[in-house]
Order: C-alpha cells, then sequence, then structure tokens
C-alpha cells in the first residue's frame, strides 16, 4: 500500500525526524511506501500532490496541528501522535494498513472491479469511484455513533417504560411532555427517568442524517463543508428527503464548498473566504436547493404514494402488507418509509381492537420496520469477515435497535452499500409484511417493537413472520455481499496486490 | 559546515549521574566549557522545559534531551554514555546512551538540516550501537561526523 504521513513535534528538532526515519524504515520493512511531510524546524517541504492523490491512507504523527490537512480529506488515516510513531512505528504501520483495509471492504460497491488498483497506480488521480466511496464512508464513519448513541438510549427507553408503566409502556413513554423533565423532574419517577432516556436518544437521533450529510461534505471539501453539510442535512430530514436526501445534500455542500475554494479570489478577499464567504454561499444554495428542488418531490412521492396507499383499498391484505414491507425497508425513515408509516398510524385513529384491519396494517408496517437492522445484525454474527471491524460493532447494537423497530439501526449499513443492501432488506421486509397480513396479527401501538410484543394479538405468529423475513433478508445480505467480494475483505485486497505490481 | 556538530570534547564516555537532570547538567556543562553555549543555566532551563512537556526518553535506553535556544551558537550535540543508566521516562528501562541536541534559536537552515540528519540516524539501531561500543570519546565523535550527513 501506498501511505502519506505529517510528523511534528513542539521543538520540531527531534521528534519530527526520528518519526519520519522511523515510519520510513518500517514501510520498507513491510513492503509498503511510506512518504512522510517533516513539519519541523528545518522548513517544510510539501508533499508532491500526485502522491497525496495515489496515497491509500494517511498516518499523522503529529503534536502540532498538520499544515493544509484539508490535502487529505476522505482518505482513511490514523492518527497517532508522534512519540508513538517514534517508539512503535511498525505498530502504527500495521493500524494504518488496518484502516486502510476497513475502509475499502466496508465500501463494497465495486471494491473487487476497479478502484482499490487504480488508487494504488502511481502518480494518477484516483478513481471517481473509489473517491466517491471515501466520501461516503466518512459520512458513514461519523453517523455511526449518533445511531449507536441515540438508538440504545431510546431502547432503554422503552424497556424501562414496560416496567415503569404497564404493557402501554412503549407508547407513554414518547407521549409525555418533555419540559417535565426540567420543571417537575422526580427523582424516584422510574417514569421519568424512562422519558429521559428516550427524549435524550431522540435528540441523538436528531443528529443523525446532519452528521452524515455533514461529513460527506467535510470529506470532500475540510472544514468549510461542515456548515452546508449541516444545515443540507437537516433541512433534507425537514423535507422529509431522509438518509438518502442527507447523502444526496452531503455531496452537494462538498463540492459546493470545494467549487468556491478553488476559486480565484481578489488577496483582500482571501483571509474571509473559509470562514465566512464559501460556508455562507455554500449554505445558501444548499439550503435553497434542498428546499425548493429536493423538496416539492418529496411532498409529491408523498401525497401520491399516500392516496396510492389509501386507493389500495383493506380487500386484498397480503398484498398491501408485502408493498408496506417493501416501503419500509426501502429508505429507512425516509419518504416511502415515512409514507408507509404514516398509513399506518394514522389509520390506528380508526381501529376499534387488535383485530382490526387498521392494526393489522400497523403490525405488518412494524414488522417489516424490524426486519433490516435484525437482518444486518445477523449477517454481521454468522459472517463476521464480510464485514469491516466497525460494522461489527454496530452489528451488536442493531440487535437491540431492530428488536425496538428503530429501522435507523441499519442506515450505517445501508448507506455504505446501498445498492447491495436495500434490496436485501426490501425482500426480508416483503416477505415479513405479506406474512403478518397472512397471520392475521394485529397491534394498536405505532411503535415499540419486542417491547409491545403483549399488546399483538396472535404474538407468536407476529414473531414467527418476523423471524421468516430476517432470515430471507439475512441470506440476501451474506449472498450479495459474498459475490462482489470474493471470499472476504482481506482476500479481496490481497487480490488486488498482483495488478498494482504489474503496472 | 565548519564548525562540527560535534568533537571528542563533547563526549563523556563515562557519566555518572544520580537522575535524569543531573546527566543533563553535566552534558549542558560541556558545550558551555566548549563556548557552545552561552549561558548554561538558561540552555539548562530550556531543555528542561522541553522535558517537562513529554520526557523524551526512547525504547533502546536511549535518552534525548534537546532544545532550540538563544543560549545556543551553534547546532551541537554531546554524549553521555552511563555505566549505571537513569530513568529518562521511556517505557522500556533507564537510558544508558544520553544525546544532548543544542540548536540556536535563530538557526538558518543549513544548521536545522544536520540536526533533523542526525535525528533520522537515531532511530537506526546499528548507530546507536557503534556509539554505545565505540572505546573513546575521539571514536564517538567521529561516528558522528562520519554518519550524520545531510543527504
Amino acid at each position: 500500500m501506498k501511505f502519506v504521513a505529517v510528523s511534528s513535534c513542539p521543538t520540531g528538532i527531534a521528534h519530527t525526524y526520528m518519526a519520519a526515519e522511523a515510519l520510513e524504515q518500517a514501510g520498507r520493512a513491510a513492503g509498503h511506501d511510506v512518504q512522510v511531510e517533516t513539519q519541523g524546524s528545518a522548513g517544510t517541504v510539501p508533499l508532491d500532490p500526485a502522491v497525496v492523490a495515489a496515497a491509500d491512507g494517511v498516518i499523522y504523527a503529529a503534536d502540532l496541528e498538520v499544515r493544509d490537512k484539508g490535502r487529505f480529506a476522505g482518505k482513511p488515516f490514523v492518527d497517532v501522535g508522534v512519540k508513538k510513531a517514534v517508539h512503535d512505528a511498525p505498530g502504527v504501520l500495521a493500524q494504518a494498513v488496518a484502516a486502510v483495509e476497513a475502509a475499502q471492504a466496508s465500501g463494497a460497491p465495486a471494491a473487487g472491479a476497479t478502484p482499490a488498483p487504480v488508487a494504488a497506480a502511481p502518480a494518477r488521480q484516483v478513481g471517481v469511484g473509489s473517491r466517491i466511496r471515501q466520501y461516503l464512508m466518512t459520512g458513514v464513519s461519523y453517523m455511526i455513533p449518533f445511531v449507536a448513541a441515540g438508538g440504545i438510549l431510546i431502547a432503554l427507553g422503552f424497556m424501562l417504560a414496560s416496567v415503569a408503566w404497564d404493557e402501554n409502556g412503549a407508547i407513554e413513554v414518547t407521549a409525555v411532555d418533555r419540559t417535565v423533565l426540567w420543571t417537575a423532574f422526580e427523582w424516584g419517577n422510574l417514569q421519568h427517568w424512562a422519558v429521559l432516556l428516550f427524549q435524550i436518544g431522540a435528540t441523538a437521533f436528531g443528529f443523525l442524517v446532519p452528521a452524515l450529510s455533514a461529513y460527506i461534505a467535510y470529506a470532500i471539501a475540510d472544514r468549510p463543508g461542515l456548515v452546508p453539510g449541516f444545515v443540507g442535512g437537516t433541512l433534507a430530514g425537514l423535507v422529509g428527503a431522509g438518509f438518502l436526501g442527507g447523502i444526496v445534500t452531503g455531496f452537494l455542500a462538498g463540492f459546493l464548498a470545494l467549487w468556491l475554494a478553488t476559486r480565484k479570489v481578489p488577496k483582500g478577499v482571501r483571509g474571509v473566504m473559509p470562514v465566512v464567504v464559501i460556508p455562507l454561499v455554500a449554505t445558501l444554495v444548499t439550503g435553497a436547493l434542498t428546499i425548493l428542488v429536493v423538496g416539492p418531490p418529496m411532498k409529491a412521492i408523498n401525497d401520491g404514494l399516500s392516496s396510492w396507499l389509501g386507493g389500495l383499498g383493506t380487500t386484498a391484505l397480503v398484498p398491501l402488507g408485502i408493498v408496506l414491507g417493501l416501503m419500509m425497508c426501502f429508505d429507512l425513515g425516509g419518504p416511502l418509509n415515512k409514507v408507509a408509516y404514516v398509513f399506518a398510524t394514522t389509520g390506528l385513529a380508526n381501529a376499534t381492537s387488535s383485530a382490526s384491519t387498521e392494526a393489522r396494517i400497523m403490525a405488518a408496517v412494524m414488522a417489516a420496520g424490524m426486519v433490516p437492522p435484525l437482518a444486518v445484525a445477523l449477517a454481521t454474527t454468522l459472517r463476521p469477515k464480510l464485514w469491516t471491524e466497525s460494522e461489527r460493532e454496530s452489528g451488536k447494537s442493531a440487535y437491540l435497535l431492530g428488536l425496538s423497530f428503530i429501522s435507523e439501526g441499519a442506515i450505517p449499513f445501508a448507506a455504505a452499500d446501498p445498492l447491495r443492501l436495500i434490496p436485501s432488506f426490501m425482500v426480508g421486509g416483503a416477505v415479513t409484511g405479506g406474512l403478518t397480513m397472512a397471520f392475521g396479527s394485529g397491534v394498536l401501538a405505532p411503535h415499540g417493537g419486542f417491547w409491545v410484543t403483549p399488546l399483538i394479538s396472535s404474538p407468536l405468529l407476529f414473531l414467527l413472520a418476523l423471524l421468516v423475513g430476517t432470515a430471507v433478508s439475512t441470506v440476501a445480505i451474506v449472498v450479495v455481499k459474498s459475490l462482489g467480494h470474493g471470499k472476504d475483505p482481506e482476500a479481496a485486497d490481497v487480490g488486488a496486490e498482483p495488478l498494482v505490481a504489474a503496472r | 559546515m565548519s564548525t562540527p556538530l560535534i568533537t571528542a570534547d563533547l563526549v563523556a564516555v563515562d557519566l555518572v549521574a544520580a537522575d535524569r537532570d543531573e546527566a543533563t547538567r553535566l552534558l549542558v556543562d560541556k558545550l558551555a566549557a566548549a563556548g557552545r553555549v552561552t549561558d548554561a543555566a538558561g540552555f539548562l532551563a530550556d531543555v528542561r522545559a522541553r522535558e517537562a512537556q513529554m520526557p523524551t526518553g526512547m525504547p533502546g535506553g536511549v535518552g534525548l534531551p534537546h532544545a532550540r535556544s538563544e543560549h545556543v551558537t551553534v547546532p551541537s550535540l554531546a554524549v553521555g554514555k552511563l555505566s549505571r543508566g537513569v530513568d529518562w521516562g521511556a517505557p522500556d528501562g533507564p537510558a544508558q546512551l544520553v544525546f544532548l541536541i543544542a540548536a540556536p534559536a535563530a538557526g538558518d537552515e543549513a544548521h536545522l538540516k544536520i540536526l533533523a540528519a542526525l535525528a533520522r540516524r537515531l532511530v537506526h539501531a546499528s548507530f546507536r550501537t557503534s556509539l554505545l561500543e565505540a572505546p573513546d570519546a575521539a571514536t564517538v565523535a567521529d561516528i558522528v561526523t562520519r554518519e550524520v550527513v545531510v543527504p
């Protein structure tokens, strides 16, 4: 592999150069190309941009702020500090190799095909496909902690609520006015604690799409991309475009900021470009486009699908369940998912018992929405080699999120590899949606997942439908993940090596 | 370079010191005696300040105190070999080989490049071993002069 590194230290006469030498040595020993920019007192010779472009990963062995960090944006990196590089350069290099492999493995589409060799080819621009993937992966990696922290807190809130209230807890907890938390919090009141957990979790969840969008833009344009990315992502959520909308706004904001940053401007303006002009203009344009261009079709899709769903009637329940299942699993909180979910919850108003058609629709929607996170969780457990370390970790929390009917738990996986995972989710969702209808389970709770099973009629059949769809989806995921990938991510990387050497 | 980085009188082959601070002070005194440091106390304070940020102990029993200081006239290296090592904050044990690097505050680029080259050589175990095994001060100075060259 090819690495670029930056070393620096407080004095700039010893560790900076020792780290550089140690990293270059470790690189030679391990068969990797390592080029170090020493940002020390003897003057900095910047790395050749072609070398930076060709690098697979970046090593920061710097105790000072790295100069012009934007050059390396979007590449997998390790940040170890200068002392670690001096003391254990081979270890640092191994870490960097692992970071690159993780990034390559999780950016699965086309990993086996062109990008890897192109990225490694010397003096050539990194392939467009692999750059796009790096941007996307940066966004996803920053989003994952929000999903995990928010999702788990919400799930814990539901669990505590089902103790604090009765079996209705998961519904009650969302209905409590949160101002009670800072106006009348009772320390001994379990219900209040459940509301506290739920509200904090929901707040963390609110950052999910904005963070995805912001850090995609950050990967593209460095810091100037953050503001338009955050604002675009938040607006994408507002107009109901979901995480797919957030990906769009992220790229939009990033490339806009990058384009603005490369404009030639008079000297006087140059200083205020990154802090004022670029964020201002990029945010205005990204925001306006999101509201005016992305928004209306979302509204149209919403209205169109809603009336179409309403017109389907409730005579053919199994096909309806299949359709709802497909919609729930397509965009995990995006427009289609919303339409299906809102269709089900608004219907609940007319439901009289858990045997009502409306309750059965709700059950189908809930079961299908639980499939994606459970299926990825299962897939990471059964075939750990297909996933990166961080995906395996997210997989664990996805179990809890899936059981809690938090479909968003699958977003990190879907965002990283949408073309393969979304169809896999949809197949499973369709099966579960259809089966739930066929089995006749119904539920009056709009959310709660596994934690409201006592409220579900024929709960065992409900769980069976969930289980079958999850199994189908898991198999689909494992199959499509294995197809384009060779046996596992590591094997795919090894496969790419000879190609590089042959050039 | 007119003035070599190191001469035999900047090498202490049998340094005896109770701790890191004393070892540093003895080496600073050598630099001062050679006229390379104008104010021994001032330079020592600069080195201490750097050590306080983060101890400069390296794996392999090496201590690497250093500073850029206005009290330094020419880039210099003083080497001390301790038969009884002193703790230099390295994870793997006390330092038996101490390199004190003195850099002038207003060093021109040529000055600083030679120090950068020295730092790079210090990473190589073979370089450190040859210094540790050198029988006398002159050999140590010779090895450094021969091996540390600006590429």
